[in-house]
């Protein structure tokens, strides 16, 4: 080989630094923007900042990751966050963000564009959008009276092997934090228990969704939104289910908040708070009424995609998002060997 | 030039060959070996993490976390895993190696080059290919299937090299005294395979316990995707902290077990001369059943993944390669990997010239460190980081700086591989001249043998390189804000059951494997002088 060692390796540690370089000065542009921890699907989040930065002007850089890993990641980093603003899918991650007292109270402007049911009462952040839970089944194997009449069904033998959820998800850990509020330690336990005899883990609630459309499993406890979303697209993975909504206030029908909430380690706060005001505006909602999220709208007056089923029609249990306990439920989960 | 002059002259040389040579172990030695030292002790640093937050959890938490059904079924599906994978792959790479390098197959050059060539399929995409045809694929059977496809070439490569290594006349010898050919087979050759087969399956068992993408896919659970869930509802967790622990054990009991069956049995070859190139087996009707084995290896291995990228991109269309998302991140994966490929190399310079230049007990030691390091899976060496960095130095926490160190980390032995080969055929009687011609040892050391070192230092780069491009797991943890590579970007989507979309991601890994496949391939031939 016809190349000098100490030349080529001069050029190339040169070339690297300088691309290290130029890579950290684009990670570190938020100086000028704000840092969103997003927990959100990412192309909602991207949706979101793409339209904002068009808006205002303010870039916005994401970093993806999940609802509890960033709540926790938050609670680590303390005062000396990167993040400005975190979004979540499911309240339980705001309400551990909020214990260790690491939000900003959101600006009451913003809280007056959201019902006081999808915000906690002490303001500290703020619901951004809502999911309602749904089991999801094989329409050409289940008829409507074979279905579960509640979630708590699921945990009786006669249905072994028969449906599926994605445990390490955050959505599905929201779900038990809304049983634990409501039913108590005990029953969760006993049903988490019966759960792992009678379940199938799948990793993410699409999976689990492709899976009963596959045949695979008759049912998953999933959210609404994932049959919407495959529906807009090809349908090819959502044919031959159908959803099945709980109602009667059951655990069930548990409706979770995706929550926004701004850093009070934020050096962008104003930023911040205006990024969090216009997600729960009319530019935000308008994004979920129109795009492919299907997740419901929750702004005053702001009108959900027209696909879904009204909100109000689905008889969901009413669950104070503060009190979700997000420990209790990943400690209970792990017990049970979920995790 | 008068006599008396050349001889003063060549009397001072020889005084100054003398003097350098006296004094040349103080001080580049001794730099160096603090500088290896160095680098053993930060590649210490994840198993202290473990052996620290242990401590930190107090024995009655982390036994309740270690001791319980879960961790349990975890053990189980580990073990199963390894124990059907490592001897499929050792069949089938140890047939496909015979077959191409000692019989008169047809095409044998073809079918070596395509018995490595699977390499260039990140294990990650392997999965997506076979459940994309498959959906239904999933589990212990889906695992093995999907492993063995994706890991054997790992074996294949050091048993071709070996068989093209040995000495005929010991099989001559053998069937002289009366010997079928299989028993040839089994007795005079399979035995001298021992070492490459046993190396070979340690590098595709701690694959096994390290890979992530590949059984969330296939919907296998290990102790790595146990650890990233845990990770994902916990963050660093006592949970995943002490899963992460369990991990660590399996690898260093792999190590130990590889050790062990190694033994001590000697296989150079003695007798004066070379050995002789070994003929070719006559295959006669055997031919169409040793086809038929190649042909089917080739379409698992290769064809599912072509024939299913091929499929998602003609329906993606045009409307997929969004040139502003596929290209930054083919653009960020390019720089990371040749960053990570020259730093990784640099780091391994010391400890690879040491364990040449002055072998010794303490250097063994150092370079055992080199070697455990690689050995751990990414998903533990990214969460000794995180916690690191987040609790006690910040200003890294996020940063380029400690991505760069966790590749340096992973991916060190592949840097040592080839930089220790080169080096030790770099004579140092060429390093002594040069000093006694007046050069610093520095100096020396850059002029000669890091010259002649140069191709084993490109094929580490090019390694190294490899590595980062199909990394997963440490990327998504570590990665600075922003940063999306085409793993990353591959993985989100998959993630979100668009398998049309992360069809480009994938293609890109693939083309960007396929010329250091190739080169490792090259490598492992010139390595026989062939």
């Amino acid at each position: 080989m016809k190349f000098s060692f100490p030349g080529s390796a001069f050029t190339l540690a040169t070339l690297a630094g300088a691309s290290m370089l130029a890579m950290s000065a684009t990670a570190n542009a938020d100086d000028i923007g704000i840092v969103v921890y997003n927990a959100q699907h990412e192309s909602l989040g991207v949706a979101w900042a793409e339209a904002f930065t068009k808006e205002t002007g303010i870039k916005v850089t994401l970093r993806k990751g999940s609802d509890m890993e960033f709540a926790n990641q938050i609670v680590q980093e303390g005062a000396a966050s990167p993040a400005d603003v975190f979004l979540t899918e499911n309240s339980p991650a705001m309400s551990l963000v909020d214990g260790a007292g690491l939000f900003e109270p959101v600006a009451a402007d913003t809280l007056a564009q959201v019902p006081e049911n999808f915000r906690p009462s002490n303001g500290h952040w703020i619901g951004v959008a809502a999911r309602s839970t749904v089991f999801a089944y094989d329409k050409t194997k289940l008829t409507e009276d074979k279905l579960p009449k509640s979630l708590l069904d699921l945990a009786d033998p006669s249905w072994k092997g028969r449906w599926a959820a994605s445990p390490s998800g955050a959505d599905f850990q929201a779900i038990v934090s809304a049983l634990l509020a409501l039913k108590g330690e005990e029953a969760t336990t006993s049903w988490l228990t019966s759960m792992k005899e009678n379940f199938t883990a799948y990793k993410g609630n699409s999976t689990a969704m492709k899976a009963v459309n596959a045949g695979e499993v008759e049912g998953a406890v999933i959210y609404n939104y994932y049959y919407y979303g495959d529906q807009a697209k090809t349908g090819e993975n959502s044919k031959n289910v159908a959803l099945h909504f709980f109602k009667n206030e059951d655990p069930g029908a548990f409706v979770s908040i995706s929550g926004g909430g701004v850093l009070a380690s934020s050096q962008h706060k104003e930023n911040a708070q205006a990024f969090l005001k216009w997600l729960t505006g009319k530019g935000g909602q308008a994004i979920l009424r129109d795009g492919t999220s299907f997740e419901y709208a929750v702004g005053n007056g702001e009108a959900s995609n027209a696909a879904l089923p009204a909100l109000s029609d689905l008889q969901y249990p009413k669950v104070d998002p503060a009190t979700l306990n997000s420990a209790k439920v990943t400690d209970l989960m792990t017990a049970a060997g979920l995790l | 030039m008068s006599a008396t002059a050349f001889h003063a002259e060549s009397r001072s040389a020889l005084r100054r060959l003398v003097i350098a040579a006296r004094g040349r172990s103080r001080v580049p030695y001794l730099w160096v070996t603090i500088v290896a030292a160095f680098v053993s002790l930060v590649s210490l640093m994840p198993l202290g993490f473990i052996a620290w937050i242990t401590i930190q959890t107090g024995w009655e938490t982390a036994s309740k976390l270690i001791f319980r059904g879960r961790v349990g079924e975890l053990l189980v599906n580990t073990a199963l895993l390894e124990l059907c994978t490592i001897p499929l792959t050792i069949v089938l790479s140890v047939s496909l190696a015979w077959l191409t390098e000692r019989t008169d197959l047809p095409g044998a050059r073809l079918w070596a080059w395509l018995a490595v060539a699977p390499l260039a399929v990140p294990a990650f995409v392997h999965s997506y290919a076979w459940i994309s045809l498959f959906p239904g694929l999933h589990g212990l059977t889906g695992g093995v299937l999907v492993s063995v496809l994706a890991y054997f070439p790992f074996l294949y490569l050091p048993v071709a090299a070996q068989l093209r290594r040995l000495d005929p006349a010991i099989e001559d010898a053998a069937a002289s005294l009366g010997l079928n050919p299989w028993q040839v087979f089994f007795r005079a050759i399979l035995p001298q395979l021992r070492l490459a087969i046993c190396g070979g399956s340690l590098l595709v068992g701690l694959h096994l316990l390290a890979e992530y993408g590949l059984y969330v896919m296939i919907r296998f659970d290990t102790f790595s995707t146990a650890i990233v869930d845990q990770f994902q509802s916990a963050f660093n967790g006592p949970a995943a902290n002490m899963l992460a622990g369990v991990l660590v054990s399996c690898c260093l009991l792999l190590l130990v077990i590889e050790a062990v069956l190694r033994g001590g049995e000697r296989y150079a070859r003695v007798g004066s001369g070379a050995a002789r190139p070994a003929d070719r087996r006559q295959l006669g009707r055997w031919v169409f059943p040793a086809l038929a084995l190649n042909v089917a290896t080739v379409a698992l291995a290769i064809g599912v993944p072509f024939v299913t990228l091929t499929r998602w991109l003609y329906i993606g269309g045009t409307e997929i390669w969004r040139i502003d998302l596929v290209g930054s991140a083919f653009a960020q994966t390019v720089v990371l990997a040749i960053a990570g490929g020259v730093l990784a190399t640099i780091a391994a310079a010391p400890m690879a010239w040491l364990s040449v230049r002055a072998p010794g007990r303490l250097q063994r030691i150092f370079e055992a460190c080199h070697y455990y390091v690689g050995s751990l899976p990414g998903v533990v060496v990214a969460l000794a980081l995180v916690t690191i960095t987040v609790r006690m130095i910040l200003p890294l926490y996020q940063t380029f700086a400690t991505l760069f160190l966790a590749y340096v980390m992973l991916f060190l032995p592949r840097a040592m591989v080839g930089l220790r080969t080169s080096i030790a055929q770099a004579p140092v009687e060429l390093e002594r001249a040069a000093m006694a011609l007046g050069r610093t040892p520095f100096q020396a050391v850059r002029q000669t043998t890091m010259r002649l070192a140069a191709p084993g230092v490109a094929a580490s780069t090019a390694l190294v390189a490899l590595g980062i491009t199909n990394e997963l797991t440490a990327t998504l943890m570590l990665s600075p804000t922003g940063v999306e590579t085409l793993a990353t970007k591959f993985w989100s989507l998959t993630s979100e059951i668009d398998y049309v979309a992360a069809a480009p991601y994938a293609v890109m890994m693939v083309l960007l494997s396929l010329p250091l496949t190739f080169l490792l391939y090259v490598q492992s031939r010139r390595a026989t002088g062939q």
